[in-house]
C-alpha cells in the first residue's frame, strides 16, 4: 500500500520535473537546431530540417568570430580572478582562524559587510577611471576577485579550523618561515575546500553579467554574457543563432557540474547545518 | 606577596610574551594586506564615497553639492519610487516562495522515491545556467502570442495572459522565473539540513504513534531552522539586489512597472545622472542592511540546538 503510494508520488514528480525543468532546456536545443524561419515561430517541436552544424558555424563566424573572442576573454577573466581570489582569501581565512588578535573582530565585520552590502556602481567606475583601469580586463579581473573574497574567506576560515595546529608548530621547529609554512604545508591541505571554491566561483564569474556590463562596456573585448545580451537586439529574426549562443554558453557550467557535482553541492550548502 | 608567587607570575608573563611573539612571527599580520588593499580600493572607498556623491549633481568631472535633492527626486517621481516598492515585493515574494517550495521539495527528495538522483540534478541544474540565457529562453517561452506556454493553454481553451507585457503581471512573472532558477540552491540547503537530523528522533516519534504530518511539524520543521535561516538570508540578499534577470526579460517595462532599484541605478547611470544613480545605490544599501541586519539577528537567536 505504502509502496504503491510512493511509486505514484515518484512518477508524478518525474512527470512534473520533465515539464517544468526539462522542457525549457530541450526548447533551447531544438530552437538552436532549426533553420531561421522555423525557429522564428517559437514552437516547441522537433526540427523539420536539422541545421545544427550550420547554425554552429554561423554563430562562430558572426562578426569575425566575436563569440570565440568572448570565450577567450571570459576564460581569462574567470581563471585569473579565481586564482587571485583563492590565494588572497586563503591567507585571510588562515590568519583569522589561527591568530587571536584585537583586529579579528574588525576583519570579521568587513567580511560580513562584503557579503551583504551591494557594491556602489558609479563610485567604483570613478575609482577605476582615476587609476586608469576602467574598461580594461585587469580592472574587471580585480573587481571580480574583490567581490568574491568574502564568500571564500568564510569557507577557508571554517576549513582551517580542522587542520591541527601541531602541524604549524612542527614546521616552525623544522625551520620553516611563515611563507613556507603557509604555501607548502597549509595550502596543500586546503585542497578539498579549494576545489569547492574554484568550481563555485568559476561558475559565478563566468555567468556574471552585471559587473562586465558596468566595468567593461563596449563590445570589442566583451565577455560571453555581454555578447549574448547584445545579440538579443542584433538577432531579432534569427532565434536559431541566438539559442545556439545560449547553448554554447551553457556547456562550460554543464561540464563543471558533471565532473564536480559533489564539490558544487558542498560549496553551495555550506553553513546550512550549522547556521 | 611571597617570592615564590612573584617568580611564578614573572614566568607566566614571560611565556605569555613569548607565545604572542611567536604567534606574531608565525602568523604575520601582513597576510591581511593583499586582500585588504583590494577590498579598500574596489569596495570600501566606493561605498564610502557613494554617501557623498549621492548628495551631488555629478558628471565624473564636475561635482556640485545639492544636498538631499537626489533623494527627494527619487521618492517624488513615480518611475523612480516604483523601483523601491518593487524591490521589496520582489525580494519577499522570491524569498518566501523559495523557502516553501524548497522545503517541500527537500522533504520529497529525502524520502524513498524512484528517480531521486535524477530529480535532485534536474532541480539543481538551472542554478548553473547563465541568467541572461534563462531570461531570453523564458521571454520566448512566455511570448503572449506565439509562446509555448500560451499555445498550450489555448489548447485547453484558456486565454493565457501577456506574462511579460501585462503591467500587472510582469514583476510577478520575473519573480517566478527567478524562483525557477534559484530553487535548486534552497532545496539543496534544506536537504543538507534534513539529512543532519538524527534518525532516532523520527523512530521515537513513530513509536509514540506520530503520523507523517506530526513528524514534519514537530521534528523536521524546528530542526531545519538553521537551513531556513540560510535560505532566507541568501535569497533575500539576492532578491533585493537583483538586476540581471529583470534586465534580460523586460528591461524594467512595460513602462517602468517592473523596475527595481538595481535597474533604476543602471538606467540613471546610462542617462548620465551619476548623482541620482548613486543615490539609488545608497537607498539600496539602506534597504538591504535595514532588512538583513534585524532578520539575521532574529534568525540566529531562534536557532534550536541539536
Amino acid at each position: 500500500m505504502r509502496r504503491n503510494g510512493s511509486w505514484a508520488v515518484g512518477i508524478v514528480a518525474i512527470l512534473v520535473s520533465v515539464v517544468v525543468f526539462l522542457v525549457p532546456f530541450v526548447f533551447i536545443f531544438f530552437t538552436a537546431s532549426k533553420d531561421a524561419s522555423e525557429a522564428s515561430r517559437l514552437e516547441f517541436s522537433w526540427p523539420t530540417t536539422w541545421a545544427f552544424a550550420e547554425n554552429l558555424t554561423e554563430v562562430l563566424a558572426t562578426r569575425d568570430g566575436i563569440v570565440v573572442r568572448a570565450f577567450v576573454n571570459s576564460t581569462v577573466l574567470t581563471v585569473v580572478s579565481v586564482v587571485i581570489m583563492v590565494i588572497l582569501a586563503a591567507m585571510v581565512g588562515y590568519l583569522l582562524q589561527r591568530r587571536q588578535s584585537r583586529i579579528n573582530g574588525v576583519v570579521n565585520f568587513f567580511v560580513l559587510a562584503g557579503l551583504i552590502v551591494p557594491p556602489a556602481v558609479v563610485p567604483t567606475v570613478w575609482v577605476l577611471q582615476s587609476i586608469g583601469l576602467f574598461k580594461t580586463m585587469p580592472g574587471l579581473i580585480l573587481i571580480e576577485a574583490t567581490f568574491g573574497l568574502s564568500f571564500c574567506i568564510l569557507l577557508f576560515r571554517a576549513f582551517v579550523a580542522t587542520i591541527p595546529r601541531e602541524l604549524d608548530e612542527a614546521a616552525i621547529i623544522d625551520g620553516a618561515g611563515p611563507l613556507r609554512l603557509f604555501f607548502t604545508v597549509i595550502l596543500p591541505l586546503l585542497r578539498p575546500v579549494i576545489i569547492t571554491i574554484v568550481v563555485v566561483q568559476a561558475v559565478n564569474v563566468f555567468n556574471d553579467f552585471t559587473n562586465p556590463l558596468y566595468f567593461l562596456p563596449g563590445d570589442e573585448n566583451a565577455t560571453v554574457q555581454l555578447t549574448l545580451y547584445n545579440f538579443t537586439s542584433q538577432m531579432v529574426s534569427q532565434f536559431n543563432l541566438l539559442f545556439m549562443d545560449i547553448l554554447l554558453i551553457t556547456v562550460p557550467p554543464l561540464v563543471m557540474y558533471i565532473f564536480f557535482n559533489r564539490q558544487i553541492v558542498a560549496g553551495m550548502t555550506s553553513g546550512a547545518v550549522k547556521g | 606577596m611571597s617570592a615564590a608567587t612573584e617568580v611564578r607570575a614573572a614566568r607566566r608573563r614571560r611565556t605569555a610574551a613569548r607565545t604572542s611573539l611567536t604567534q606574531r612571527a608565525t602568523y604575520p599580520s601582513w597576510f591581511y594586506l593583499p586582500a585588504g588593499v583590494l577590498y579598500l580600493i574596489f569596495f570600501a572607498i566606493p561605498t564610502f564615497a557613494s554617501f557623498y556623491f549621492s548628495l551631488t549633481r555629478w558628471t565624473l568631472f564636475d561635482v556640485e553639492f545639492i544636498g538631499l535633492e537626489n533623494y527627494v527626486q527619487f521618492f517624488s517621481e513615480p518611475q523612480l519610487s516604483r523601483g523601491f516598492t518593487n524591490t521589496l515585493v520582489y525580494g519577499f515574494v522570491t524569498s518566501g516562495a523559495k523557502v516553501v517550495l524548497g522545503l517541500a521539495l527537500a522533504v520529497l527528495l529525502t524520502s524513498q522515491l524512484i528517480g531521486r538522483g535524477y530529480l535532485r540534478s534536474v532541480v539543481f541544474f538551472p542554478v548553473l545556467v547563465s541568467t541572461i540565457g534563462v531570461g531570453i529562453t523564458f521571454t520566448a517561452l512566455l511570448d503572449p502570442f506565439d509562446g509555448v506556454v500560451n499555445t498550450m493553454l489555448a489548447a485547453f481553451g484558456i486565454d493565457g495572459p501577456g506574462w511579460f507585457t501585462d503591467p500587472n503581471m510582469a514583476l510577478l512573472t520575473i519573480a517566478a522565473v527567478d524562483v525557477w532558477k534559484g530553487l535548486g540552491i534552497a532545496t539543496l540547503i534544506y536537504i543538507a539540513g534534513i539529512v543532519a537530523i538524527p534518525q532516532e528522533y523520527f523512530e521515537a516519534a513513530r513509536v509514540d504513534g506520530a503520523g507523517r504530518w506530526q513528524q514534519f511539524r514537530s521534528i523536521t520543521l524546528p530542526l531545519v531552522q538553521p537551513a531556513t535561516a540560510t535560505v532566507i538570508i541568501l535569497s533575500l540578499i539576492g532578491g533585493l539586489r537583483s538586476f540581471d534577470l529583470i534586465w534580460a526579460t523586460t528591461g524594467g517595462g512595460p513602462g517602468f512597472t517592473s523596475d527595481v532599484i538595481g535597474s533604476v541605478i543602471y538606467k540613471q547611470y546610462q542617462a548620465g545622472f551619476y548623482g541620482l544613480s548613486t543615490a539609488g545605490n545608497v537607498i539600496l544599501f539602506l534597504v538591504v542592511t535595514g532588512i538583513m541586519v534585524p532578520i539575521s539577528i532574529l534568525l540566529n537567536r531562534k536557532a534550536v540546538e541539536l
